[in-house]
């Protein structure tokens, strides 16, 4: 146990060290808040982070409310059974489904056939799409953790099952339906291939302006420096740099989501 | 009145009693149905028949039983008897169980609260609980007492603050935490929450509340006050307490019902149940020697 423990830590350290040692000199002010100039050699890559915050500001407003909706159907209301055991095997397969089949998928269905074209919203859905999974199998243990008991003295009070699931229930799990989104905003954010071909841009020269935007995205940014142009020596020194920004952003919603969890718990753990 | 008492017999589900089998002193009404608190008071509740399974096993059987308002009720048995099971029934919180069946007939007021019609968070509303471990939301103090009332549709916060303190006065709780009502339940102490819990089931203003072994996890002093508490808030509510405590049946009670293996063995005032049980198995279990 401790020995993974410190594998773990060493891992993660390794990789922070790694990629800060490469890419910390070149983060300044001017990186985190221009545009990308002399065809991607100097400048900043602030729409990259904006791309990225609206894709998956988006994800997450998608996958939410739908993903803790499917949760509390699987564990308050659908009778135990075969439709159950479907429906979970189901989310567990989604998970599985490599990142790029997603990208795939929502190229034919919302590039394509809802005629989003190459987009913010076509991108956020299909980032919401591989999110699902994880949000829903959080609010799941979240639910399921929540003690019988007080559903029952909510009923007993004459409260209805929709009632108790809303006012009790829900904010009663709702901890670890942080947790989920915690998760899933560090996939989201970090990953390129679902975005592929539903959002992302190589260069744009502004910043997007509704959801049917294409916009730029730090993930695929960081992949278009190493495979494409001609500088691979700058274009190197900032796809570092991008890591690291990436990372740092990636590293702070997962510390802000953790310190909002504790703080409910606090209000309700005593 | 002689008629009465033949119909509070069959009501009592004692009509097969015999009084010379009772050993205690013998009065003019000498049959434990005899006792001046429960005559001329029309039953509360009334359980006519009733059978229940759990899948195919029956946990009831035939259970015919009075309860007389505002006076308290115990219900005794060993693990398993089918007491808990029963008083749940009374606010259809079997419900909760999938693969269950109830048969027979169960009237509060003369209403039938088993029939599709009565709605069952209605009925709850008039029939409140109280659970074996004190089971408070997760939430402050003053929160789980609104809670109640704000599921009922009461929307006006002066009257949800006044009977707030009200439910709280009244399960002799406010004088400790009226200092931190914005407090989580959850820091209180388990004879503490257990008295929220009672104060939350008051605040719906319930006419029957069901206790089922509410001083299981509390230490002594805790069920003290629980119990006093119960002897307090039998002058406007109709109390069924389930225990497998003997000395507390025998504290709180005015009426007793001895369970055993899904049978009403007996059932009377809780002073001829203790000194002058009717059934062997009665005798037998209030002295110790089973259970």
């Amino acid at each position: 146990m401790a020995s993974c423990m410190a594998a773990n830590i060493l891992f993660l350290g390794a990789i922070l060290f790694f990629i800060a040692s490469k890419g910390l000199s070149s983060i300044s002010w001017e990186f985190i808040t221009q545009a990308p100039r002399d065809a991607m050699t100097a400048g900043g890559v602030a729409p990259a982070i904006v791309g990225t915050f609206y894709l998956t500001l988006g994800a997450i407003l998608f996958a939410l409310p739908l993903g803790v909706a499917c949760a509390v159907y699987l564990t308050e209301y659908s009778p135990k059974g075969w439709i159950v055991n479907v429906l979970r095997i189901s989310v567990n397969n989604l998970a599985g489904v490599p990142s790029v089949v997603f990208g795939l998928f929502g190229l034919t269905v919302f590039v394509k056939y809802m005629g989003f074209g190459v987009s913010i919203l076509s991108g956020s859905l299909t980032l919401g799409i591989l999110a699902l999974p994880v949000i829903i199998s959080a609010s799941q243990e979240a639910l399921m953790a929540v003690p019988q008991s007080i559903r029952e003295a909510s009923l007993a009070l004459g409260a209805t099952q929709w009632e108790t699931i809303r006012k009790v229930v829900l904010p009663a799990a709702l901890p670890g339906i942080l947790t989920g989104v915690i998760l899933s905003v560090g996939r989201v954010a970090g990953e390129t291939a679902p975005i592929l071909f539903t959002a992302a841009a190589f260069y744009l020269k502004g910043y997007p302006d509704s959801v049917f935007s294409e916009v730029m995205a730090l993930p695929y940014h960081i992949y278009a420096l190493m495979t494409e142009g001609t500088h691979p020596e700058e274009q190197t020194r900032i796809a570092y740099a991008s890591s690291l920004l990436l990372l740092g952003l990636v590293l702070s919603v997962s510390m802000l989501a953790i310190w909002l969890r504790q703080r409910q718990r606090k209000a309700y753990h005593a | 009145m002689h008629d009465t008492l033949v119909d509070y017999d069959k009501q009592m589900g004692l009509e097969n009693f015999h009084p010379s089998l009772v050993k205690g002193p013998v009065g003019v009404n000498i049959n434990s149905l005899g006792e001046a608190d429960v005559f001329g008071l029309e039953p509360k509740i009334i359980s006519r028949g009733v059978n229940f399974y759990y899948g195919s096993k029956r946990a009831l059987n035939n259970i015919n039983i009075s309860f007389a308002p505002r006076r308290v009720t115990a219900i005794i048995g060993p693990s398993g008897c089918g007491k808990s099971t029963f008083i749940r029934l009374l606010n259809r919180m079997h419900e909760l169980v999938p693969g269950t069946r109830l048969e027979g007939e169960i009237l509060l007021d003369g209403l039938d609260i088993i029939s599709p019609a009565c709605d069952a968070a209605d009925l709850r509303k008039r029939v409140g609980m109280v659970f074996q471990k004190p089971n408070p939301f997760p939430k402050t103090i003053f929160e789980n007492i609104a809670y109640g009332l704000e599921v009922n549709g009461v929307t006006d916060r002066q009257v949800i603050e006044a009977t707030v303190v009200d439910s709280l006065k009244k399960a002799a709780l406010w004088g400790e935490v009226k200092d931190r009502l914005k407090d989580s339940a959850l820091g209180l102490s388990g004879g503490q929450q257990q008295r929220l819990c009672i104060a939350r089931a008051l605040a719906v203003s319930p006419e029957v509340i069901l206790f089922d072994e509410p001083c299981a996890s509390l230490d002594p002093i805790s069920t003290g006050k629980i119990e006093e508490l119960i002897l307090q808030l039998k002058k406007d509510y109709t109390i069924i307490i389930v225990t497998h405590n003997m000395q507390q049946a025998a504290r709180v009670s005015d009426r007793t019902a001895f369970f055993l293996m899904g049978d009403l063995i007996e059932e009377g005032r809780t002073d001829n149940i203790f000194k002058a049980p009717r059934d062997r198995r009665t005798e037998d279990y209030i002295t110790g020697r089973f259970g």
